[in-house]
């Protein structure tokens, strides 16, 4: 892995508030988190190292590249996914997302698609309010119940 | 050979399962229900995925959501397991349909043997000896159902032919009561199955329940592998099995074993299964097929050496077989107790936390189970938590190593069935061997 950009990277998490990111790049991952104290840990993994299917937790491979995450001490009700498939923010590649952050929404208000089998299944809003958080990514696969939205 | 495959199935299946694939180099996918996420095999699975809540019907029996599992992780193909989807031939197309590979038969074959009546159907065909019966679905006409049980001869066994594994029958002694027995069943049926098409065959008195397991790859091999004995259960549900059938002439398992390949061959078949029969006076009787990897297969992996899961991978790969009939032969004995949570009197069933468990050891003892000190066994699925299986060079040593493997186990804080099997190990008619599917019942006094 190029060390500029492991370099590149650890100044955009120090200028950002973002606490963790992680990368793989092929074989290759890199994982800078910010502890507490202000300063910043790097894991650079390389194959035949520490293998990373040992103990993997439940979910859908790292989690961690979302770029928002749920807190303990969330307000407002948290959206989960209702079935497994893919994540999308809007009905189509070149049309404006359903939600954005901030926006109002009533309930039964379709604020994503989850792609499965081939179908578009339309998910809806299951109480009216404001879209607080979205927490998942465009494109990303979910799995049944993974949270997507904060509405508050 | 397959490149990631997604388990769809839980327990020990599914872990005997992904050790096999972490052998061979497949990548695994753990599918799981919200009540499973803390099952062995989902930690030591290369992804997982969480596909429903804890319902059967909304996770593992959820065909658009284990299909959507498979296609968001890039995986190549299915295993089914045993139960859940494994025998549900619409599962089978839309895996195929999806482009996937399902691990075992395909739709057709399992559609074929899902309903009894055209599976018998077949095998007559094949010229596979089946048990006397109305060789078709009973109509409407009850003199027409009196005349066949007549001609049969009673006792006779009413069997819903979308049934199967145990479910689904009803045994009638006289002919006052089959008009009832059959329309009881048909609406069972028809709630159950969504089938009420049900025929009738003639109840044998005491007779054991002997199935012979099958390859078949896709380059037209078909081997057979020995037979097991099943004949200790409980309300058709095994509870201890064993291979080789005790006091079965080998001439006669043979000619059994030949006869299942050919009516294998007749219809096409693919991956593993099992041909199940009833056996009485030295007589087979085939009553049904079970197109799958059964929960019994380690008692014949001990005795012929064979990896089947491993097998059914290779196959489904499109790899031919890495055995002939030739090399098959069978070694020694091998005994296996399904070790369910379970109180082991009222056999109610007994989920909760394992607080102490210690696995037993030694030479020629195997542990199939995904439980460990901590687990919490879920309420949701069914109580069978593990397999104890031994083999010895003798029947008798594989029993005396059972009954020590037995004292050794320790599985603390929630009931088992250990007692059950201690008290059945030491049983002197079992010890005997050759003991008919009505013999743990009556023991228990429940006939």
């Amino acid at each position: 892995m190029d060390l500029r950009k492991v370099k590149k990277l650890i100044e955009l998490l120090e200028q950002s508030a973002v606490s963790e990111i992680e990368i793989h790049e092929g074989e290759e991952s890199v994982r800078i988190s910010r502890h507490s104290s202000g300063a910043t840990q790097t894991i650079v993994q390389v194959p035949g190292n520490i293998d990373s299917s040992q103990m993997t937790p439940g979910g859908i491979v790292s989690s961690k590249q979302t770029t928002e995450t749920v807190l303990p001490e969330e307000t407002g009700h948290v959206v989960t996914s209702p079935m497994v498939g893919i994540f999308y923010l809007s009905p189509s590649p070149e049309a404006p997302p359903f939600v954005e952050k901030g926006q109002t929404v009533a309930k039964g208000d379709v604020i994503c698609i989850i792609e499965a089998m081939k179908i578009m299944n339309q998910i809806e809003a299951d109480t009216s309010g404001v879209i607080s958080k979205i927490l998942a990514e465009n494109g990303e696969p979910v799995e049944y119940g993974q949270p997507l939205f904060v509405i508050s | 050979m397959l490149e990631k495959i997604v388990i769809a199935n839980r327990g020990e299946i599914a872990l005997r399962i992904l050790r096999t694939c972490r052998e061979l180099g497949i990548k695994t996918v753990a599918i799981y229900s919200e009540a499973d996420r803390d099952q062995k095999h989902v930690f030591l699975a290369d992804e997982s995925v969480c596909i429903g809540p804890a319902a059967s019907s909304e996770s593992y029996l959820n065909i658009p959501a284990v299909i959507s599992a498979a296609e968001v992780t890039d995986a190549v193909a299915i295993h089914p397991g045993y139960g859940f989807l494994s025998e549900n031939a619409d599962f089978a197309e839309r895996v195929e349909q999806s482009g996937f590979v399902f691990i075992g038969p395909n739709a057709e074959t399992i559609r074929l043997m899902g309903d009894k009546v055209s599976a018998i159907a077949a095998m007559k065909k094949a010229g596979i000896p089946c048990v006397p019966g109305s060789d078709g679905p009973l109509g409407e006409n009850p003199d027409e159902n009196f005349k066949i049980a007549r001609d049969i001869g009673y006792p006779v066994i009413i069997k819903a032919a979308g049934g199967g594994g145990g479910r689904g029958m009803r045994v009638v002694h006289s002919e006052a009561s089959l008009r009832n027995a059959i329309s009881i069943t048909r609406s069972e049926a028809k709630t159950a199955f969504d089938d009420d098409a049900v025929y009738m065959e003639k109840c044998l008195s005491h007779p054991r329940h002997i199935e012979v397991q099958v390859m078949a790859d896709q380059h037209g091999n078909v081997v057979y592998l020995g037979e097991r004995d099943c004949s200790m259960q409980r309300r058709h549900q095994k509870v201890i099995e064993e291979a080789p059938a005790p006091g079965i002439h080998r001439k006669i398992r043979r000619a059994m074993g030949e006869r299942c390949v050919s009516a294998c061959r007749s219809i096409g078949y693919r991956n593993a299964g099992t041909f199940e029969f009833l056996y009485q006076d030295e007589q087979f009787y085939f009553i049904e097929m079970n197109t799958r990897i059964q929960v019994e297969h380690p008692v014949t992996e001990m005795v012929t050496g064979i990896d089947i899961i491993r097998e059914q991978l290779r196959i489904a790969s499109g790899e031919k077989l890495s055995f002939r009939q030739d090399d098959i032969q069978i070694r020694g004995h091998a005994i296996e107790c399904r070790i369910n949570a379970e109180d082991p009197e009222t056999f109610m069933p007994s989920p909760g936390m394992i607080e102490h468990y210690h696995p037993p050891g030694g030479f020629g003892v195997r542990v199939d189970t995904h439980i460990y000190g901590g687990y919490k066994v879920p309420p949701h699925y069914d109580s069978m938590i593990g397999k104890l299986i031994v083999h010895g060079d003798t029947r008798e040593l594989a029993l005396a190593r059972m009954s020590m493997a037995l004292s050794e186990i320790v599985i603390e804080g929630i009931k088992t069935n250990i007692t059950l099997h201690q008290k059945l190990i030491n049983d002197a008619a079992f010890i005997s061997g050759g003991t008919d599917i009505h013999y743990l019942e009556n023991k228990l006094g429940l006939k």
